[in-house]
């Protein structure tokens, strides 16, 4: 059973042919009505760019850049200074180093047992291994808001409330992740890891010394996604976390929302700071980000 | 080295008996399944230690609250403390409340008004993006950006956008003569302007999708069709349309999906309000275990929802089905 999307997704290799075929002149010229088009383009572009710009321009003006006073796209003056301010105003260092443990730990550990996990789903047989892979495929329907109280009572029980695992832990197993690794894994050719085997290496060195240097693709991507997926997690660390110096970013930024107790400026600047690491990520590795999420159907 | 192509049979076990050569629904021959592999010592214990660490965590943080949340659904229990079994009570509570049915009609709502219009708007940017246009990269990079952004940040710059005396909206509005417009304190508009907010997040991902989907068509069938004299619009139509329809279905069926899960955005910009006029299912759930205190009633809502989105489920396993058999 398959959960998520199987829209043919596009291997480099596929890529690679095409932009060979395509590179041959195929009325490529540019008429009138494509440079419309691509002005359109362009425009709606700009219009999606617009509330990050609007992020920063609002962040660097005095006041916020606040249209009371009629329209502006620019600002007058430049403040820089805000961004001192935000960090002396707030805990917004402490949230940003928190974010990267629970991000970077969260990585490291969800993008491993996801390979061990996917790859004893795509290459051994076992029983009740259909059932236990659709089982988990299943935890994906269920919104967190559903079990966000037993899970608390887990993780109370656990004794982590308000710690950096009650973070880490609970969105380590993901089965989106090990779904991905399986499908990858299953390309793998069964014969390597066959004459390994007939060789007695034992099925973890396979898995060590065969598997894992395959893997880089696959490792990529699950990186890429976690790291954005766990930076951008919000509902379970609020209610996970609960002092200040505790929060990830996001949490932190929520406790600001609420106009009146903080000017726009100060409150667009820490918007800025929280999404300055996933932007650079994206920047970085769109090629791998965009075929993660084409591939995993999930965003 | 294999790509991260999905192009091998996935889960369903591809339907190997022993002994026999068995096809596949891609039509090769099972690797793996035949009589060479039964010589083989088959190692028992391995695959148990390799998803040991993901299925304890998926038992702890996964299984037991689930399990859990359908028993306290069955349940009255105040927050965190011990329950008593009243039967179907507090579903009984559920479609007797006016507040349930608001916000399953909101939800409908903010469903219809979001995923349309983002597989729509991903369908014509894929295919504009598609062809070779000048800074065709940085320009798709615009519209996939939004992706990145947290569901707290993109709220936080919507309210700021959108505030009614000091938005930029508004402004915008004023400047040209249209009237100002209350964008999150009217309940209709709020609804609006928190369907813009997850719309605008997600047309990368619709785009995306797409753009994969576009890319696998065969272009010697469009130029064919070119040559043979039909024009830009007879081509969608005719081939580009009917080829990507698979894609249409599945994601419309995700985009569902991800409607009936959005939280973040709500609960920052709005909070489910003004009034009620916003309070999704989600949000409602969220509410009824936090503000009020009544995690049996929560539980109840939660087990509805989990059941709609697994009859989702099923419906699109059938079309990946339809899909594999179509290809």
């Amino acid at each position: 059973m398959t959960v998520l999307t199987r829209t043919r997704p596009v291997s480099v290799a596929d890529q690679k042919t095409r932009a060979k075929r395509r590179s041959k002149p195929r009325n490529e010229r540019m008429t009138v009505g494509r440079w419309f088009v691509w002005a359109l383009l362009l425009a709606g572009g700009l219009v999606m760019f617009f509330p990050v710009y609007w992020v920063f321009v609002t962040a660097i003006s005095p006041g916020g850049l606040a249209q009371s006073a009629g329209f502006s796209l620019w600002p007058r003056r430049i403040n820089l200074d805000i961004f001192a301010q935000a960090f002396r105003a707030q805990p917004v260092g402490t949230w940003m180093v928190n974010s990267l443990i629970i991000s970077v730990s969260s990585v490291l550990i969800s993008v491993f047992i996801s390979l061990l996990a996917g790859y004893a789903f795509a290459k051994y047989r076992f029983r009740g291994r259909d059932a236990l892979f659709g089982l988990m495929l299943m935890t994906i329907m269920v919104p967190i808001q559903v079990i966000v109280v037993p899970e608390f009572v887990i993780i109370s029980k656990l004794g982590l409330v308000n710690s950096n695992w009650s973070v880490i832990l609970p969105s380590a197993a993901q089965a989106i992740s090990i779904f991905m690794a399986k499908q990858f894994l299953t390309a793998i050719p069964d014969e390597l890891i066959e004459a390994a085997r007939v060789d007695g290496t034992s099925e973890l060195k396979i898995f060590l010394r065969i598997v894992l240097p395959m893997s880089g693709p696959l490792i990529a991507v699950l990186t890429i996604l976690t790291f954005v997926w766990r930076w951008n997690d919000f509902v379970w660390p609020l209610v996970a976390l609960q002092t200040a110096n505790k929060f990830t970013v996001s949490v932190g930024l929520n406790s600001l929302n609420g106009a009146y107790a903080h000017p726009w400026d100060q409150v667009m600047a820490v918007t800025l700071i929280s999404m300055v690491p996933v932007i650079i990520v994206f920047l970085i590795f769109q090629k791998q980000f965009v075929q993660g999420i084409a591939e995993s159907g999930l965003k | 080295m294999p790509s991260l192509d999905a192009t091998a049979p996935s889960g369903g076990g591809a339907g190997i008996v022993q002994g026999q050569s068995v096809k596949t629904r891609s039509g090769a021959l099972s690797r793996g399944g035949g009589p060479r592999m039964r010589r083989r010592r088959v190692p028992l214990l391995a695959p148990w230690a390799f998803i040991t660490p993901s299925l304890l965590l998926f038992a702890v943080f996964a299984f037991a609250p689930i399990a859990v949340a359908v028993v306290l659904s069955f349940q009255d229990v105040q927050l965190f403390g011990g329950g008593t079994f009243v039967g179907l009570d507090n579903y009984q509570a559920m479609l007797t409340k006016p507040l349930f049915w608001t916000s399953v009609k909101n939800t409908v709502v903010f469903t219809l008004g979001t995923v349309p219009t983002s597989a729509g708007l991903g369908l014509l940017l894929a295919i504009l993006l598609n062809r070779k246009l000048p800074g065709r990269g940085v320009i798709r990079s615009l519209y996939f950006l939004p992706m990145v952004v947290s569901g707290v940040a993109v709220s936080l710059v919507m309210v700021w956008i959108f505030n009614e005396d000091n938005g930029i909206v508004n402004a915008f509005l004023q400047a040209i003569g249209a009237p100002r417009v209350s964008w999150l304190s009217s309940p209709h508009w709020a609804m609006v302007t928190v369907v813009i907010a997850v719309v605008w997040g997600r047309i990368g991902f619709c785009m995306v999708t797409y753009l994969a989907a576009v890319q696998s068509i065969n272009p010697a069938l469009l130029e064919a069709a070119e040559i043979d004299g039909a024009g830009p619009w007879r081509r969608f139509t005719s081939i580009i349309w009917p080829l990507l329809s698979p894609t249409t279905y599945l994601l419309i069926v995700l985009n569902i999906v991800f409607s009936l899960q959005a939280f973040d955005i709500i609960y920052v910009m709005t909070g489910g309000g003004p009034g009620f006029s916003t309070t999704v299912l989600v949000q409602y759930i969220f509410r009824s275990a936090f503000t009020d205190g009544n995690m049996g009633y929560a539980s109840a809502i939660g087990v509805f929802l989990v059941a709609v989105l697994l009859a989702l489920t099923v419906v699109r396993n059938r079309l990946a089905r339809r899909t594999d058999d179509l290809s």
